[in-house]
């Protein structure tokens, strides 16, 4: 998303992102962001708990509207629980169960990410349909 | 695991991909590093004011559109932001979907942007929302398919400022 940060704020639209990923943020250095300490695939916070949602994008948006460096990444001091020890268990695409923990300390490591398959992954099978009809 | 963590520092993803690509055989991936000052547009108007564009790339689309695939899809779905986040669907290799799914406002956070209008925090949600695919893993097409077809749409729009929403 920092390329395209860069490319929108260079076309003269101004540009926030949200991040849970610093180094991988300050690696591609887009104008604005804003970090919030929690695992990926939870930008926004945690599913169905809208008030903490609603407070970690007011913080973003009032630390942006505060910015005046290119390249800042704010900290919006939204974090997922007070001792972080989800991170035990991050992995690049997200976080293991408990029962995986114990399996990777084994020794085991194995590539979590889904295959790269060229054709259309539907959420529900009733997704292709309705698409399918609409073409 | 190499990477050291205390709980109160964020996780390095950098270096977590470099250990698994590693342990797996895999050349070290190679991220994007763009050390050069970023383009800066100041904001124009108090957020109160601003009418706000949601771009997430967290793999969203509307049920009836066609889903991404997952081999460098740089295709961009314009979602009707005035409908609610149970419309949105969503689909990505590389993260866990099962929480989005549950839940789409947290990585397309449409609901919540029109409350926060509601509340006046914003001026305006704009009446389109972009939904595209991050695992793009050429810079080239990155650079040259989405990041083009997401300027065209947003400075169409007339926005204040872009929110986007990586994973």
């Amino acid at each position: 998303m920092g390329l395209v940060a860069r490319a929108l704020e260079a076309a003269g639209v101004p540009t926030l992102c949200l991040t849970s990923a610093y180094s991988i943020t300050a690696s591609v250095n887009p104008p604005r962001a804003a970090f919030s300490d929690l695992p990926l695939g939870h930008t926004v916070g945690r599913p169905h708990e809208p008030e903490f949602q609603r407070d970690l994008l007011r913080r973003a948006l009032r630390a942006a509207e505060a910015m005046d460096e290119p390249g800042t990444i704010a900290l919006t001091g939204v974090s997922w629980d007070a001792n972080g020890s989800w991170k035990r268990r991050a992995t690049p695409t997200g976080v293991e169960s408990e029962t995986a923990e114990s399996e990777s300390e084994s020794g085991s490591r194995s590539d979590t990410r889904n295959e790269r398959v060229d054709v259309p992954q539907y959420q529900y099978e009733s997704d292709r349909l309705a698409a399918e009809s609409d073409a | 695991m190499g990477v050291p963590l205390d709980g109160s520092s964020p996780v390095d993803y950098i270096a977590l991909t470099r250990e698994r690509y590693d342990a797996m055989g895999y050349p070290p991936y190679q991220w994007v590093e763009l050390s050069e000052s970023p383009p800066w547009t100041p904001l124009s108007r108090p957020l109160a004011d601003s009418t706000i564009a949601l771009i997430g790339s967290g793999g969203a689309y509307r049920e009836g559109q066609t889903a991404f695939h997952w081999k460098d899809d740089t295709g961009v779905r314009l979602i009707p932001s005035a409908d609610p986040a149970t419309d949105i669907r969503v689909t990505h290799f590389a993260y866990d979907l099962e929480p989005a799914r549950e839940d789409p406002n947290i990585v397309f956070p449409v609901d919540r942007l029109r409350e926060l209008v509601d509340e006046g925090v914003l001026g305006g949600l704009a009446s389109t929302a972009l939904g595209c695919m991050g695992g793009i893993y050429s810079v080239r097409r990155a650079t040259e398919e989405l990041a083009p077809a997401i300027v065209a749409e947003v400075t169409a729009m007339d926005v204040d400022l872009a929110l986007l929403v990586p994973v």
